[in-house]
């Protein structure tokens, strides 16, 4: 037994120098093929009916593996700030030819595709959310999602009552549905519509991602009403007194404010010498008082 | 020493040679390859690239699965037929045992591969009415099936050195599958954090990595291979194999074979 001691020793060190060399070498062969190596060779067959039938009946389990690319893809992309993502769209459109009815999809495909910090290609994220629509008729989900679309990033206001309208006459469909399409009749672009919109997908997922996602568009929103009205008040304190204010005290004295304001994130706001309104430390997705 | 394991290792080769399943996988990697064309009359255009893409896959499917099923029996049906005690009898190690064994299964599937490469280039030549320099190009994914092979071997002989034939066969198929999504697992360790990094990391680089090593789609669009992913695949499959062989002497070395 004392002899094979050193014997073993040495045959454990072999088998981690050796190991230490393949992980060596791996990292070389990932350098060598660059981050997009799986994606890039997956997408040499870009027909998701070819695939479907290549996938053996497996076509679900294929799916599954793309739409996870897909994410991948996304969301590494957008870790390293990139602006481009041209392969997210074959993907998408891979992934739901092989599995029509994944929902998920359509519905967050979409919005990476459509959103402008995403891959800004909101007419590719209406027509993947179209053929969900035409592979899954009965999801009011979608409707709502194309909705979304039209409205925030196609500004396309009537396109977005329409599939509101569509969406709301599906069974099941929540009630709200109807009231979004009126809204859009009546209010669309006010920051009332869009903050119903937000609401109404706080409120309809159980995805922490996407709730948090509506939190900070929420926030923005308010943000933005916030300092447009706090700044509509200093340029009534300019026109008054012939000169900016000093500070919100200055503000409070002329009665034009009952105290210091807060925005969201109970930080108070930040008057400049210049007389801009703007937040100490700026959230996502805000328009107004970023600088 | 040489000596000893080249004599367990032609042993190896001659018995595996000697195996009908061998014969019958080859026959039927030839017979793919002859109706390879006639998925190409199906598909107008796409005649050579379905010819590269079935000719090709099929000798790295039908290498894996002869390395796993002759690879599985090694060790068990010397210790079945009761030859392994009269070989450790002689003048033989055990490592010296494993390492010709797995020699010789090596030997015999770069045998294999040729012999299908032969036939995958006929077929080549005869759909493509002649020889055209972008086939030499295909010499380099042939290559690098016969790494898998290495790899395979090597992960095939290290489950075989401690379990069951059958459990050595699932167990060696599952990596295989794992591996062939490997760099998946490590794109899916970027985007994660914390321990859950370290563990998809560390189990990514355990598993084989056979995806850097399937360039067919690659080749079937005449799509050049870099030549430094050659050199670093190489190096990969030589390292992982050695370590792989390692483990299952480390593990055969302690296995009580009373």
């Amino acid at each position: 037994m004392k002899c094979l001691r050193p014997k073993i020793v040495w045959q454990l060190l072999l088998l981690a120098i050796f190991l230490t060399g393949a992980i060596l070498a791996q990292r070389s062969v990932d350098r060598v093929r660059g981050r997009q190596a799986t994606l890039q060779d997956v997408l040499y067959i870009r027909s998701g009916t070819t695939l479907k039938r290549a996938s053996l009946g497996y076509s679900g389990l294929l799916a599954d593996i793309y739409w996870t690319r897909a994410i991948q893809y996304f969301g590494g992309g957008h870790a390293r700030n990139d602006t481009r993502f041209d392969l997210l769209y074959p993907l998408l459109d891979i992934t739901t030819d092989l599995d029509p009815h994944l929902i998920v999809a359509y519905e967050f495909g979409s919005i990476f595709l459509s959103q402008q910090s995403g891959a800004g290609q909101p007419d590719q994220a209406a027509a993947l959310v179209e053929k969900g629509i035409r592979e899954n008729p009965k999801n009011w989900h979608l409707y709502f999602t194309l909705g979304y679309i039209h409205y925030f990033d196609r500004k396309d206001y009537k396109a977005a009552e329409i599939a509101f309208q569509k969406g709301s006459e599906i069974p099941g469909a929540q009630p709200w549905m109807r009231t979004m399409a009126a809204s859009m009749a009546q209010h669309a672009g006010e920051p009332a519509v869009a903050a119903a919109i937000w609401r109404r997908i706080y409120e309809s997922t159980e995805d922490e991602t996407v709730r948090q996602n509506a939190v900070q568009h929420l926030q923005a929103l308010r943000v933005d009403e916030e300092t447009t009205e706090l700044q509509s008040r200093v340029d009534l304190y300019r026109q008054k007194t012939g000169q900016s204010p000093s500070g919100w005290q200055a503000l409070i004295q002329a009665g034009l404010l009952r105290g210091v304001p807060r925005d969201p994130t109970n930080k108070p706001y930040l008057l400049d010498p210049q007389g801009n309104v703007r937040m100490k430390d700026p959230i996502p997705f805000v328009t107004q008082g970023k600088r | 020493m040489i000596s000893r394991l080249s004599a367990v290792a032609f042993n190896t080769f001659r018995e595996a040679v000697r195996d009908r399943v061998l014969y019958n996988l080859i026959l039927f990697v030839l017979l793919l390859l002859a109706i390879a064309p006639l998925f190409g009359q199906i598909s107008i255009g796409l005649e050579r690239i379905i010819l590269i893409n079935v000719g090709l896959s099929a000798m790295s499917l039908f290498g894996i699965v002869i390395a796993i099923l002759v690879g599985i029996g090694l060790v068990s049906r010397e210790i079945d037929k009761k030859t392994l005690y009269t070989i450790l009898s002689r003048p033989v190690r055990r490592w010296e045992f494993i390492t010709g064994k797995y020699c010789g299964l090596v030997m015999t599937l770069t045998v294999n591969a040729v012999m299908m490469a032969t036939g995958f280039y006929l077929a080549l030549l005869i759909t493509g009415h002649g020889w055209k320099a972008a086939d030499a190009q295909l010499l380099i994914p042939i290559y690098f099936i016969i790494l898998q092979f290495f790899i395979m071997t090597a992960i095939t002989l290290l489950f075989s050195a401690f379990t069951t034939p059958v459990f050595s066969a699932i167990f060696a198929f599952s990596l295989f599958v794992i591996g062939t999504f490997s760099e998946d697992l490590r794109n899916f360790a970027a985007l994660t954090q914390g321990f859950t990094k370290w563990l998809v990391t560390a189990t990514s680089y355990l598993v084989p990595n056979f995806s850097s090593l399937n360039v067919i789609s690659q080749a079937a669009h005449d799509v050049p291979v870099d030549g430094r992913l050659v050199v670093f695949n190489t190096l990969y499959a030589l390292f992982y194999s050695i370590a792989a062989i390692s483990a299952a002497v480390v593990i055969f070395e302690r296995r009580n074979l009373k």
